[in-house]
């Protein structure tokens, strides 16, 4: 990034609620059904069909309120925002408008790395809103045809707004990715962007320094389109220098131009001007004549903010603190979700050494996962038949090095890591065998005795390599120590 | 006593006793419709098999002693604006000409849960809007009392019927007056229940903040059942009102002791026609004889009624018919004539070198709403579609839809402090008798006008009832309009059956 500017950046992410049925109707909102049987009189907006309330969309809005820190009015209600668009069958969408169902509160986010300083980032409101359809475009062959699936139709959303706190694309990234992780862990939505459960908008323009005290502000962008938060870092970071580049070109400040709607080629890695919706400064908002407006209680929400689950944020504290892994760990922990940090928190308690089951789960384990393409809950290896290995490993029983080819057993068998280290011929050596081969291994190395004693540490690398031709079950560490302690005294 | 003649009650029990069969009473309304509705144009769709069907049916169950519901074989009509499961509901209007609902509105269900026979679907004014039923895109319908006058609107048709003895019972709809103004001209019974009173699922809306469905029907003792048999909490209506729902039909015949009447002043001023406030004042000695006490009451926001409802209205109606797009309900223009002549355009401004004027040009899918609408929707429809449009624009929003918020509460505010003084307010239920047709059709404010005593039990969602009270010299009906605080209908009713013991206004019928 440059000196000469500074790099606002705001945005709006929409996510899916996980509910059984949409927000108006009784329908399903499972992804993937054959296009328009998910549907009904309601949610297709048919001539004298009335919506009615989910809910349950409404507590996992009120979950997700109490989380972001969002005060919660007493009083909210729905709004239409009419406009045109082949995807919109009643003509107008159920949102809320001037009186949403949460505002005002903030997510704290941080990088791992320390690339920028840990920051709150403010959230101007939560709201609820319906899905429009989907317009699929057959252009083929010369064809304009489009065809309207309307199984989204209906499916309830909860857009989340922040404020313009953001100043880099990675800070973007963290509060994306912080944002993802307090909703999943809270069960509010599954957050998969292929399927769409969570699209994000972003607003960005640069304040360009200069000597006069008055700001200069370049036109705010609004980019749409990224299915990925790659490329939401890579779609502003491309946006930035446009908009540099633009400015110092042309001299436009936000006092010359409107806001502006652009797309993200992921393709190309460039953004696009967008054609709007239409005129889109006048949706004529109006509360929504067919629903009743929505009470909520301080009571309710007390109750709902009691059954929060601990938060991505905390558990990292407790996982630092408590069980005293670095707090690289415990992000890397973390991120890979609820699941992930149990089985740690588990691993860590049965083999009451947190660093090496943070180190095997951060490596080992997401390194399988990976290669697999496993979700956390498939991993094979249950977290007692783990926590055996790493004390074989502990007890000496067995060398890290072979450790890992039994792990890799024990991917694909039921059995112990016992079991399998009997199979494999491991065992412990008695201590008097490795004082005995020390011995012998240093008599027939005189060149290497005489290293050792000027100091050549390394030469005994060469001793392990012949011990353990003799005997794959020493460990290398105790050989060493002994060679060590053998040569001080020779 | 012709069977056409007979009220709800009076066939209810002659079926029960089984000197009647539900085949019998449907034939007589059929042949009556076959007989008469040529001049008059109330119904646009009769349903003779299904009807006849249906009264087959109830004939056997009550045979088998089986058990029945409240209006187990009466006819009922029904205004074409609910949806009916397979029929084809049209609102009037030629955008759904060929609309066929896949389900059928709650007042259906509870109508075919009462075991009422639906005999056919009638006129309206399109989408409801309008004071005179001449509206409809689909046909005309004319007054039973003077063929060359109105029906009253918007539920002409419903009333028409009623008037002309086709049917005992008949669904109206009320957005703003459209049940009781032509009530009041057909000289027959109308109710707009409190709003939530009836369940609104399935009825295409103009107006959801104000549209109510209310019974019609000749006499308040019909009235009270046929309410009894529609009304009650429904969850699929988020608006519906979680009451229980009284027994209307029992209550009805006892008097009203201590009846105070309220008078309202603005309701007898300029543009009251004589003839139709001699008719109210002498039902208001009726009630006086009877024993009520009339007492003078103000409503010093009622004059702003109209130009409240004509913003609340158009707006709402704007955002509920924008779903008539051509792209998923109702009429769509010929999609290869548009696009030739869209293609044609294009070609004369490019010869024309008409930058411009091509980059302003519709796209394909804005040419096909434009035209799809353009074509669908009649003038009345466009011009409150145009209305609201613009009084929710951003700008006017405060101006308008704001203010008239505010205005509508203050409404409210008046009859609540009213109706601590008095039980019911009593007036004209329209300024005038039925017009001769044509006459306002050019001049939309003063069809407006026709809702003036109306609108306002709409804009504060309590019921309000038209029962005839009285004849003009030249023969014509006279409504008498009675507004009642929230959830009270069983008051209207009850006033509504003394009047009626004490005088047969109620029994005239127009010679056809
Ligand atoms: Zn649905």
């Amino acid at each position: 990034m440059s000196d000469d500017y500074e790099i606002i950046i705001g945005l709006e992410v929409h996510v899916q609620l996980a509910t059984e049925t949409k927000l108006f109707c009784r329908c399903s909102t499972k992804f993937g059904a054959s296009p328009n049987t998910q549907t009904c009189p309601v949610c297709l907006g048919m001539p004298g069909s009335l919506p009615v309330m989910n809910r349950d969309a409404f507590q996992l809005g009120l979950k997700t309120a109490c989380a972001l820190n969002l005060n919660v009015p007493r009083f909210t209600k729905w709004d239409r925002k009419n406009y045109y668009y082949p995807d919109l069958p009643k003509g107008y969408q159920i949102s809320q408008f001037d009186l949403p169902m949460s505002e005002d509160g903030y997510l704290w986010i941080s990088d791992p790395k320390e690339q920028f300083e840990a920051k709150k980032v403010g959230i101007i409101r939560a709201h609820l809103e319906e899905d429009a359809g989907k317009s699929m475009h057959d252009e083929a062959a010369g064809k304009a045809d489009t065809r309207i699936d309307l199984n989204r139709t209906g499916t309830p959303l909860l857009e989340i707004v922040s404020e313009p706190d953001m100043r880099s694309p990675l800070e973007a990234k963290a509060y994306l990715n912080e944002l993802k992780l307090i909703l999943t862990y809270l069960g509010v939505s599954d957050c998969n962007m292929q399927e769409g459960s969570l699209r994000v908008d972003a607003n960005v323009n640069l304040h360009i320094k200069s000597d006069d005290p008055h700001k200069i502000a370049t036109p705010i962008v609004e980019i749409k389109n990224m299915n990925s938060f790659r490329a939401v870092e890579r779609a502003l970071a491309y946006e930035v220098t446009r908009q540099y580049e633009v400015w110092k070109e042309t001299g436009k400040t936000i006092k010359d131009a409107a806001k502006t709607t652009r797309g993200w080629d992921d393709q190309a890695q460039v953004t696009r001007p967008q054609r709007e919706k239409e005129d889109s400064s006048d949706y004529r908002y109006f509360p929504d004549p067919d629903l009743a407006p929505v009470i909520t209680t301080e009571e309710e929400v007390e109750a709902v903010q009691q059954s929060l689950c601990e938060l991505p944020m905390a558990i990292r504290e407790r996982l630092h603190d408590g069980f005293g892994i670095p707090s690289y760990d415990a992000d890397v922990i973390v991120n890979q979700g609820i699941v992930a940090v149990k089985y740690f928190e588990e691993l860590a308690l049965k083999t009451g050494d947190a660093k090496m089951s943070s180190n095997w789960v951060q490596q080992d384990v997401l390194r399988v996962l990976k290669e697999r393409d496993l979700e956390f809950e498939q991993f094979p290896i249950s977290v007692e038949r783990l926590a055996g290995l790493l004390k074989a490993i502990m007890n000496k029983e067995i060398d890290t090095t072979r450790a890992k080819d039994v792990f890799t057993q024990m991917l694909d068998s039921d059995k112990d890591a016992s079991a399998i280290m009997k199979e494999m011929g491991i065992e412990k050596v008695d201590d008097s065998e490795i004082d005995d081969l020390a011995k012998e291994i240093l008599e027939a190395n005189p060149k290497a005795v005489e290293d050792l004693k000027n100091g050549v540490q390394k030469a005994v690398g060469a001793l392990i390599g012949q011990a353990k031709k003799k005997n794959p079950n020493i460990d290398p560490g105790t050989f060493r120590a002994k060679c060590l302690e053998l040569v001080k005294h020779m | 006593m012709a069977l056409y003649e007979a009220s709800a009650t009076q066939l209810l029990s002659q079926l029960e006793s089984g000197e009647l069969t539900s085949v019998e009473v449907t034939q007589a309304c059929l042949d009556r419709i076959r007989e008469h509705d040529g001049s008059v144009g109330a119904f646009l769709k009769v349903m003779d098999e299904k009807a006849l069907a249906k009264a087959a049916e109830v004939d056997r169950k009550r045979k088998a002693g089986e058990e029945l519901g409240v209006l187990a074989g009466v006819p009922v009509a029904v205004k074409d604006l609910l949806c009916t499961e397979g029929e084809v509901t049209t609102c009037a209007s030629k955008m759904l000409e060929n609309f066929v609902p896949p389900y059928s509105s709650t007042v259906i269900k509870k109508l075919e849960a009462a075991d009422a026979v639906i005999i056919g679907k009638t006129n309206m004014d399109e989408f409801a809007m309008g004071g005179s039923t001449e509206n409809s895109a689909l046909g005309k319908t004319r007054n039973p009392w003077n063929t060359d006058l109105v029906p009253g609107g918007s539920s002409g048709g419903a009333a028409a019927c009623l008037a002309a003895q086709m049917v005992p019972l008949s669904i109206g709809t009320d957005t703003g007056g459209s049940i009781r103004q032509p009530a009041s001209f057909c000289g027959v019974v109308g109710l707009k229940p409190t709003y939530g009173r009836v369940s609104r699922f399935g009825l295409i809306a103009f107006t959801s903040s104000l549209d109510q469905i209310g019974p019609m029907a000749r006499t308040a003792e019909d009235t009270a059942l046929f309410l009894e048999a529609i009304s009650g909490h429904d969850p699929q209506d988020s608006t519906s009102a979680a009451v229980a729902c009284p027994l209307f039909s029992k209550s009805v015949d006892q008097p009203l002791e201590g009846l105070r009447i309220g008078l309202v002043k603005e309701h007898f001023g300029e543009g009251l026609d004589g003839e139709v406030e001699k008719a109210v004042r002498e039902a208001v000695a009726v009630y006086e004889k009877l024993g009520a006490k009339v007492v003078d009451i103000s409503l010093p926001h009622n004059k702003y009624g109209i130009a409240t409802y004509y913003i609340i209205a158009p707006s709402e109606a704007s955002s509920n018919l924008a779903r008539f797009d051509g792209a998923h309900y109702g009429h769509r223009c010929d999609e290869a004539t548009m696009l030739e002549e869209l293609q044609k355009e294009a070609e004369a401004l490019e010869a024309a070198n008409d930058k411009e004027g091509l980059r302003k040009m519709d796209t394909p899918l804005i040419r096909m709403y434009r035209q799809s609408r353009a074509e669908g929707f009649g003038p009345e429809v466009k011009r409150r579609i145009m209305l609201g449009t613009y009084t929710l624009s951003a700008g006017y929003y405060d101006a308008f839809y704001l203010k008239a918020l505010k205005v509508r509460r203050l409404i409210r505010e008046d009859y609540d402090k009213a109706f601590k003084a008095v039980d019911l307010i009593v007036g004209p239920t329209a300024p005038n008798p039925a017009f001769a047709a044509g006459s306002k059709t050019n001049d939309p404010l003063a069809m407006y006008l026709e809702d003036l005593y109306t609108v306002t039990a709409n804009l504060a969602g309590i019921p309000a009832m038209s029962i005839p009270c009285g004849m003009t010299s030249g023969g014509l009906p006279v409504g008498l309009h009675m507004q009642a605080p929230a959830l009270e209908e069983d008051r209207l009713l009850r006033a509504a059956y003394m009047f009626q013991k004490e005088t047969d206004w109620h029994a005239k019928t127009p010679s056809l």
